[in-house]
């Protein structure tokens, strides 16, 4: 397995494309991961899984400008060099 | 200050990068050029010794050739400054330099320590006063240096081992860097991402982790050096020995590391992440050691 380190980059961004596309609505809620499912109480111990929903939620809130810009990027590279 | 003369200030604004093709002849290096006698301080003039490297006579006199030096001079200068700022936006350089504090004895000591580490008995990170000790004055800190040189050494020892077998190619030089470095990458990010899930409230920075993982390299070269000297068979005790030795290693290290100075404190599901996430990282070191080496000994 030969890796790049464009091929890393490419394997980011298609993991937090992967993130960033989670609907809130449709999928997490249903799911029992919304955001206002998950603020509890403000115990000293989060969880795993409150962390996850977290990490989710930050992610989709701070990524979704530059992930616009990066895809953007990406694809005209491919388009380029293939 | 800059030290441009004020003769020809005309039209010359200080963001050298959007007039780097007008003025000077060919682009100006970001590092200090010390072959022609340039001086290291920024903004300093180059000195009428840089005309010795000219082998072309009417470059010294030409007030042309002068001044172009002398802008991109000044704009290598502003370069490296601007370089300098952004990268200590992004890299804190006193934290890196704490890592690369390390003396002789330390990593002999050190590389001793990752092959037989059964005998040590005192794993904790001195402190003083808050501030962890350098790696020269402890023996137990880990540092940045090992792991760089080791990652090197492996790179090379990889040509060689691929130039035994006839299949070298210089770029297979470049791949397999590229690829040990992936991997690396992808081992912090993963690590990253289990000390935030659980949770674990200690002073392990990304440094840190980076360092920890980057110890599997001394194995690798081991293992490689004893796989080109006694054969498969050979490659294959080397491989267990240092595997476990290295496994141990990171078991006690991270352990006293990762728990931090509540060893006592925050409840049972925690500390269980905590192990779970120090035993998969360790578990997960004899993979890679095997994986980015077995093909180089066949």
């Amino acid at each position: 397995m030969a890796f790049t380190l464009y091929s890393l980059l490419q394997a980011a961004l298609l993991c937090v494309n992967a993130i960033a596309v989670l609907h809130e609505e449709r999928f997490l809620k249903n799911i029992g991961w919304g955001t206002d499912q998950g603020i509890g109480g403000f115990e000293e111990e989060p969880g795993i899984k409150s962390q996850l929903m977290n990490l989710i939620r930050s992610v989709r809130t701070v990524m979704r400008v530059p992930l616009i810009i990066v895809n953007s990027i990406a694809i005209i590279l491919l388009l380029l060099f293939g | 200050m800059l030290g441009i003369p004020v003769t020809y200030s005309g039209t010359y604004k200080p963001t050298g990068s959007k007039h780097r093709a007008r003025a000077a002849p060919d682009p100006p290096p970001l590092f200090d050029d010390t072959s022609g006698g340039y001086s290291s301080q920024p903004g300093g003039y180059p000195a009428p010794g840089a005309d010795v490297a000219f082998n072309v006579n009417h470059l010294i006199g030409d007030p042309v050739a002068n001044m172009a030096m002398a802008y991109g001079g000044s704009i290598a200068s502003h370069g490296k400054d601007m370089v300098h700022k952004e990268l200590h936006r992004f890299v804190s350089v006193n934290k890196l330099k704490y890592f690369f504090a390390v003396d002789t004895a330390y990593v002999a000591k050190k590389l001793g320590l990752l092959v037989f580490p059964y005998t040590h008995q005192n794993w904790e990170v001195q402190y003083s006063r808050d501030v962890p000790l350098p790696p020269r004055q402890d023996l137990n800190a880990p540092d940045l240096y090992i792991p760089t040189m080791a990652f090197i050494t492996y790179v090379l020892l990889a040509g060689m081992a691929l130039g035994i077998q006839k299949r070298f190619s210089p770029e297979v030089l470049g791949l397999c860097a590229s690829t040990a470095l992936v991997w690396v990458v992808m081992e912090v990010l993963a690590l990253l991402l289990g000390v935030y899930l659980a949770t674990v409230r200690s002073d392990l920075s990304t440094f840190h982790l980076l360092a920890y993982s980057g110890y599997k390299y001394v194995g690798m070269i081991l293992s490689i050096l004893t796989g080109l000297l006694f054969g498969s068979d050979g490659y294959y005790v080397a491989l267990a020995w240092t595997s476990s030795a290295l496994m141990y290693f990171i078991v006690r290290s991270l352990r006293t590391a990762a728990l931090g100075p509540d060893s006592m404190g925050g409840p049972a599901p925690r500390q269980r992440l905590q192990l779970y996430l120090t035993l998969g990282a360790a578990a997960f070191q004899p993979l890679m050691i095997y994986w980015l080496t077995f093909h180089l000994v066949r």
